[in-house]
């Protein structure tokens, strides 16, 4: 396209004879011949992008250039995370129950006398044993936050449990040096990520450390006043309102930790690793 | 007597048609996400007016099961068609062309008459001007609706990090029936354009590529004699035409 972007002064561009006028009608036809030429080779190589953007190799689901913008969109949403801003909470009567949406991970028979949450030191072999009652006698946080789905609905629900940062500050395990894991005091050694796997492996979940410390990341045993049910993830799962309910591993087998991004279930179906809120 | 006169300045042509693929790609990507939870429907209590889609529509198109595609699509290109929009606004903005684009106090009735006009109802001719009032308000809308998609994606993209946004627009859900309800206010916008594009002929359409039209001049005083144009003031009412 061509410009002009000086505004005509009435008369400049008027012919004085019809020849002046034929003249002009010429110049307007090649003027609007390049121009309609460009966009249409604009739209050509616009074509030409896409077609290369979608034969580009797949990265989970998803083409790689596609999958490198969504990594770059949450390192900008984890510079501008802060874990001082909380999800809001709403009345206890407006809490329903969700859902299930989805046994991945739930297939298995499950005794909860005998289940055991397995947690495997940073930086170690070392595996260390919880039952539910290690985590019921961490301090019971209660919280009314909306679950969000990433299909698009969301619901009010009451939870109650452990916060997870209060777990790893009773049990320093997230750290090399053994240090507890203050979330407002982060120590150099802390581990970058957790990982969360159910018992049978079949599901499991990434996050990174700060939504794992954040003051609404619960281990959490009851919904809506009640011990949680088989289909929520008895004995125990994972909340948290800062990230769609992809994340919220129910029925906790082993937590680990990791220096990069754990494997997600969701994210090697073509969805965002981080899937924050 | 025929003279050649610039409209549409190059950068606006080009905001304009960068949009249009970013903006249908938008749409798309979006429907691709939507499907996933497709409750929106006109209707009240157990009366259903339309369902926001009936399944032939998703049918049709293949536009099921394809949500993280389509989140992936939309969170790349909403940075194209937020800064695409965004420099636009500002190049308005320093060129002084947001002055035929805002709406005047006129802009209203004329925009009454514009419509009558179109419905055939209103015979006089209309003020020969850039943008008439309809236009004014229509092109001043669809720009607010942009920056109201922005706004509620953002609340709902980011609810707690933008806790504050998506509480002012109403709560998570409600913002994403404003979202949603402006993609189809652009749907509406595109059908009324097209048609109205269709009316005013090639020398309009041509202009919002070439960037002039041809326009019939009084030979001696060299006024317009004929078609809309940048050259009178832009707030130009309905009584000095």
């Amino acid at each position: 396209m061509t410009d002009n972007s000086t505004a005509p002064v009435p008369g400049e561009n008027a012919p004085a004879n019809p020849e002046a006028e034929k003249a002009m009608l010429a110049e307007a036809r090649r003027r609007s011949r390049r121009s309609f030429i460009t966009l249409g080779l604009a739209g050509l190589a616009g074509l030409g992008g896409w077609r290369w953007l979608i034969s580009q190799p797949d990265d989970a689901g998803i083409p790689h250039p596609l999958r490198k913008v969504l990594d770059a969109n949450s390192r900008l949403a984890s510079a501008y995370f802060k874990e001082t801003r909380l999800a809001p909470e709403f009345a206890r009567s407006r809490a329903r129950t969700p859902r299930k949406n989805g046994a991945y991970g739930l297939k298995s028979e499950i005794d909860p006398v005998a289940w055991r949450m397995r947690v495997q030191g940073y930086g170690t072999d070392k595996t260390q044993e919880f039952t539910l009652a290690d985590i019921q006698a961490l301090p019971k946080v209660e919280m009314v936050t909306e679950l969000k789905c990433i299909e698009g609905w969301s619901i009010v629900v009451h939870w109650a449990g452990a916060r997870l940062s209060d777990f790893l500050e009773r049990y320093p395990l997230a750290t090399r040096s053994g240090r507890p894991a203050d979330p407002l005091n982060p120590p150099a050694d802390l581990a970058p990520y957790v990982a969360m796997l159910t018992p049978d492996e079949q599901y499991y979940v990434g996050l990174d450390i700060a939504s794992a410390l954040h003051p609404q990341t619960l281990l959490c045993y009851e919904m809506n006043g009640e011990p949680l049910t088989a289909d929520h993830g008895a004995p125990l799962r994972l909340v948290t309102p800062l990230k769609y309910g992809i994340k919220h591993l129910k029925r906790i087998g082993t937590i680990t930790f990791a220096d990069t991004r754990p494997k997600d279930f969701w994210a090697e179906l073509g969805y965002d690793w981080d899937a924050g809120h | 007597m025929k003279q050649l006169v610039e409209k549409h300045p190059l950068a606006i042509r080009w905001f304009h048609w960068v949009n249009f693929p970013v903006l249908a790609l938008m749409i798309w990507s979006g429907m691709w996400i939507y499907w996933a939870n497709d409750v929106y429907r006109l209707g009240w209590g157990k009366t259903t007016l339309f369902k926001f889609f009936p399944q032939s529509f998703y049918d049709a198109f293949h536009l099921d099961h394809k949500l993280a595609q389509g989140m992936s699509w939309h969170f790349v290109l909403m940075w194209v068609f937020f800064l695409n929009g965004l420099l636009y606004v500002l190049y308005t903005l320093f060129s002084g062309e947001w002055r035929y684009l805002l709406p005047t106090r006129h802009s209203f009735r004329e925009a009454v008459l514009v419509t009558l006009h179109d419905l055939g109802l209103y015979k006089k001719p209309l003020p020969v001007r850039k943008f008439n009032g309809a236009q004014q308000i229509a092109y001043t809308s669809v720009i607010v609706m942009g920056l109201g998609s922005v706004l509620t994606g953002l609340a709902i993209y980011k609810p707690v990090q933008f806790g504050w946004l998506t509480q002012a627009l109403g709560g998570y859900e409600f913002a994403r029936i404003i979202h949603f309800a402006l993609t189809i206010g652009y749907v509406l916008f595109f059908i009324v354009h097209i048609a109205q594009v269709a009316r005013a002929g090639w020398n309009n359409l041509r202009a919002m590529v070439a960037g002039f039209e041809i326009e019939e001049v009084d030979p001696v005083t060299h006024k317009i004699t004929a078609g809309p144009t940048s050259l009178p003031a832009a707030d130009s009412s309905l009584t000095s035409n």
